[in-house]
C-alpha cells in the first residue's frame, strides 16, 4: 500500500482516539458551562453548604451528597463480607463444582439490567422492609442499600477472585507443604498478598454504587432531607439529576443539577486516580 | 489458628455463596412467576394484528411493540456511531500510540468508562439545550441525541476490547506479516483485525447489551412513555427499560403492572441472550489461544 494511504489511515485512527477522549473533556466543560452562573454569582458555597428549601430560596445539594454517601457506604458495607466470602469460596474453598457454578452465576448477574433489579425490589424487598420498620413506605436507605449491594456484588466478587487467583502458585505450594489448611492459606498467604486487588475491587464497587441511578431513584424514596436513619427516605445526587431535569431551564433548581454533575465527575476522576495509584489498571492489563 | 475460628470462616464463606444464589434465584423466580402469565402476543401487539404491526401498516396502541422497536433502533443507531470511532481509537492505542501520550489517553478513557451513566445523559441533555439556543430551536432532546449519548457511554468498552485484543496477540502473529514485507497498515487490516475479529465482536456485543439495558441516559435525552414508533431522528421514542421504570412508578391497574412484568422478561431475555453470545465468542478466542500455546 502506498505510503500516503498509510499516513491517511494513521491520521484517521488518531482522529478517532482524539474524538473519543475529547468526550470526557466535553462532559467536564459542559458541566462547568452550565453551572457557571452559580460560580459567577458567588452562590457556590451556598449550594454546597445549605439544605434544600425552594420556599426560602435555598438550593443546597448537601442532602443529596449525604444521601449518596450513606446509601453507597451501606451498600459497600453489606456487599464486602459477602464478596470476600464468595470469592474465597470460588478461588480457595471450592474450586470445583460449587465454586464454578457460583462464578458462572456471578458473571450472569452482570448481564441483568439495573432497572429489573429495581422493579423486582419494589414488589419483593420494599414490602418486607416496610414490615420490619412498621412505618413509612418501605422506600428508604436500607432498601436501596441492600439492592445496590446486590448490584455491585458481581464487580467485587469477580475482581476479588481474580486477585486471589493471581497469587503465585509456589507461595500456595509452600503453604501446602507446611501443612496449612485452606483457611490458613486464605488468611496468612492469599489475603496479605492480594490486598491491593481487594482495595481496588472495593473502590471500583464504590464508584458503581455512587454512580447508579435507577435503584436509588426507584426505591430510596427521593425525599429532600438529610436521612437520619436507615428507615428514612433519601435522595442521591444521581436521582436528583433525573428528577429535576424536567423543570424550567432558567431556574436555580435546574442549575443545581449541573453542580451535582460536577461533583459526580470529580468523584469519578478521584476513583480513577486512586485505582491508578493502586496499580489496578496494570493488574487489568496484565491479565 | 483455633479450629472453631477455621470452621466459622469456612461456614461463613459457604453461607455467603448460598445466600447470593438464593437471592438471585428468588429475584428471578419471582419475576418469572409473575411475568410468564403476562406473556402473550397481545402483550406486544394489543388489538392490532401482528403482521400489520410488523409491516408498519397499522399503529400499535398500548402494546409493547413500539417500545421494543424503539430499543432495537436505538441499539442499532448507537452502535453505528460507536463502532468506527471505537475501533479506530482501539487500533490507534494498541498499535500507533507512543508511550509519551498513552497515559494521557488512558486516563481520559478510564474516566469516561467510570462516569455514571446519568452524567452522560445530562451531557446529552445539555448539548441539546445548547444546540436549541444557538443552532436551531427545532432541536429538543430526541432519538438522535439519545443514540449519540449512548454511543459515548459504550465507546470505552469497544476501545478497550479492541486495544486489548491487539496488545495481547502472540508476538509471532504480530510480526509474521511484517517479516513477509507487509506494511504496518496491511498488517493491521489483513492479519491482526481478522485474526482478532471474534474478540472485537464480543466487546461490541457487550456494548450492545449496555445500550439495551441503560435507562438513565435515555431518560434524560428524549425517551417518553407514549410515542409510537419513532418517525424521524429528531422525534421522541419509546424504549423497554424506560417503560419498565415508568410502569413501576406510575401504574394504575393490575393489568398495566402485568405489562411491566412482561416487559421485564422480554428485556431480560434480550440482555441474557447478548451476554451469552459475547461469552461464547470469548471462549472461542480463549480456546484458539490455548491450542496455539
Amino acid at each position: 500500500m502506498r505510503s500516503s494511504v498509510e499516513k491517511l489511515a494513521e491520521r484517521g485512527f488518531l482522529f478517532g482516539a482524539l474524538l473519543s477522549t475529547s468526550i470526557t473533556i466535553c462532559i467536564l466543560s459542559f458541566m462547568f458551562l452550565f453551572s457557571l452562573p452559580l460560580f459567577k454569582g458567588g452562590h457556590i458555597a451556598q449550594f454546597l453548604r445549605l439544605g434544600w428549601n425552594p420556599y426560602e430560596g435555598r438550593f443546597g445539594v448537601l442532602p443529596m451528597m449525604v444521601g449518596t454517601g450513606i446509601i453507597a457506604s451501606f451498600a459497600i458495607l453489606i456487599a464486602t463480607p459477602f464478596g470476600i466470602g464468595c470469592s474465597a469460596l470460588i478461588s480457595v474453598f471450592s474450586q470445583q463444582n460449587f465454586g464454578r457454578l457460583l462464578r458462572k452465576l456471578v458473571e450472569f448477574m452482570t448481564g441483568i439490567p439495573t432497572v429489573i433489579y429495581g422493579f423486582v425490589a419494589i414488589f419483593l424487598l420494599v414490602p418486607l422492609v416496610r414490615e420490619i420498620f412498621q412505618k413509612g413506605t418501605g422506600m428508604c436507605v436500607l432498601s436501596a442499600s441492600i439492592m445496590l449491594a446486590l448490584l455491585i456484588l458481581p464487580t467485587i466478587v469477580l475482581f476479588l477472585s481474580d486477585a486471589f487467583n493471581s497469587v503465585p502458585k509456589n507461595y500456595l505450594d509452600a503453604a501446602d507443604a507446611l501443612g496449612a489448611t485452606p483457611v490458613q492459606k486464605l488468611i496468612y498467604v492469599i489475603i496479605p498478598l492480594a490486598w491491593k486487588g481487594i482495595i481496588s475491587g472495593l473502590v471500583l464497587a464504590a464508584g458503581r454504587a455512587a454512580g447508579d441511578t435507577l435503584i436509588s431513584l426507584m426505591i430510596a424514596g427521593n425525599a429532600l432531607q438529610i436521612p437520619k436513619g436507615l428507615s428514612d427516605a433519601a435522595r442521591t445526587l444521581t436521582s436528583h439529576i433525573a428528577l429535576i431535569i424536567a423543570s424550567d431551564y432558567e431556574s436555580p433548581e435546574f442549575k443545581s443539577i449541573f453542580v451535582c454533575g460536577l461533583i459526580l465527575f470529580v468523584f469519578t476522576a478521584l476513583i480513577v486516580l486512586i485505582l491508578r495509584l493502586l496499580g489496578y489498571f496494570q493488574i487489568l492489563r496484565e491479565r | 489458628m483455633n479450629r472453631f475460628v477455621e470452621y466459622g470462616i469456612t461456614l461463613f464463606a459457604w453461607m455467603a455463596g448460598i445466600i447470593l444464589i438464593g437471592a438471585i434465584g428468588l429475584l428471578l423466580s419471582f419475576l418469572l412467576h409473575r411475568g410468564i402469565p403476562a406473556l402473550s402476543l397481545s402483550l406486544i401487539f394489543e388489538e392490532t394484528r401482528a403482521l400489520d404491526a410488523l409491516l408498519l401498516r397499522k399503529e400499535v396502541f398500548g402494546g409493547l411493540f413500539p417500545a421494543i422497536v424503539g430499543t432495537l433502533l436505538l441499539i442499532v443507531t448507537s452502535i453505528i456511531w460507536a463502532i468506527p470511532v471505537g475501533v479506530a481509537s482501539g487500533i490507534y492505542l494498541g498499535e500507533y500510540c507512543n508511550f509519551r501520550w498513552k497515559p494521557f489517553f488512558n486516563f481520559l478513557l478510564d474516566v469516561l468508562a467510570g462516569i455514571p451513566s446519568i452524567l452522560v445523559g445530562l451531557f446529552g441533555f445539555a448539548v441539546s439545550v445548547f444546540l436549541h439556543r444557538h443552532l436551531s430551536d427545532r432541536i429538543y432532546p430526541c432519538f438522535l441525541i439519545s443514540s449519540l449519548a449512548l454511543a459515548c457511554l459504550v465507546l470505552p468498552y469497544i476501545i478497550r476490547t479492541t486495544e486489548q485484543s491487539l496488545v495481547n496477540l502472540p508476538f509471532s502473529i504480530k510480526t509474521t506479516g511484517l517479516a513477509l514485507g507487509a506494511s504496518k497498515l496491511q498488517n493491521i487490516l489483513f492479519i491482526l483485525i481478522p485474526y482478532n475479529l471474534s474478540s472485537i465482536v464480543s466487546g461490541i456485543i457487550l456494548a450492545i447489551g449496555r445500550c439495551a439495558e441503560d435507562t438513565a441516559v435515555i431518560m434524560l435525552t428524549g425517551v417518553v412513555a407514549m410515542a409510537g414508533i419513532p418517525s424521524s431522528l429528531l422525534g421522541k421514542y419509546e424504549a423497554l427499560p424506560f417503560y419498565i421504570f415508568y410502569i413501576s412508578s406510575d401504574y394504575n391497574s393490575q393489568e398495566e403492572l402485568m405489562k411491566g412484568f412482561g416487559a421485564s422478561i422480554i428485556l431480560l431475555t434480550i440482555c441474557v441472550f447478548l451476554f451469552a453470545l459475547s461469552n461464547i465468542l470469548k471462549r472461542k478466542v480463549a480456546i484458539r489461544f490455548a491450542i496455539r500455546i
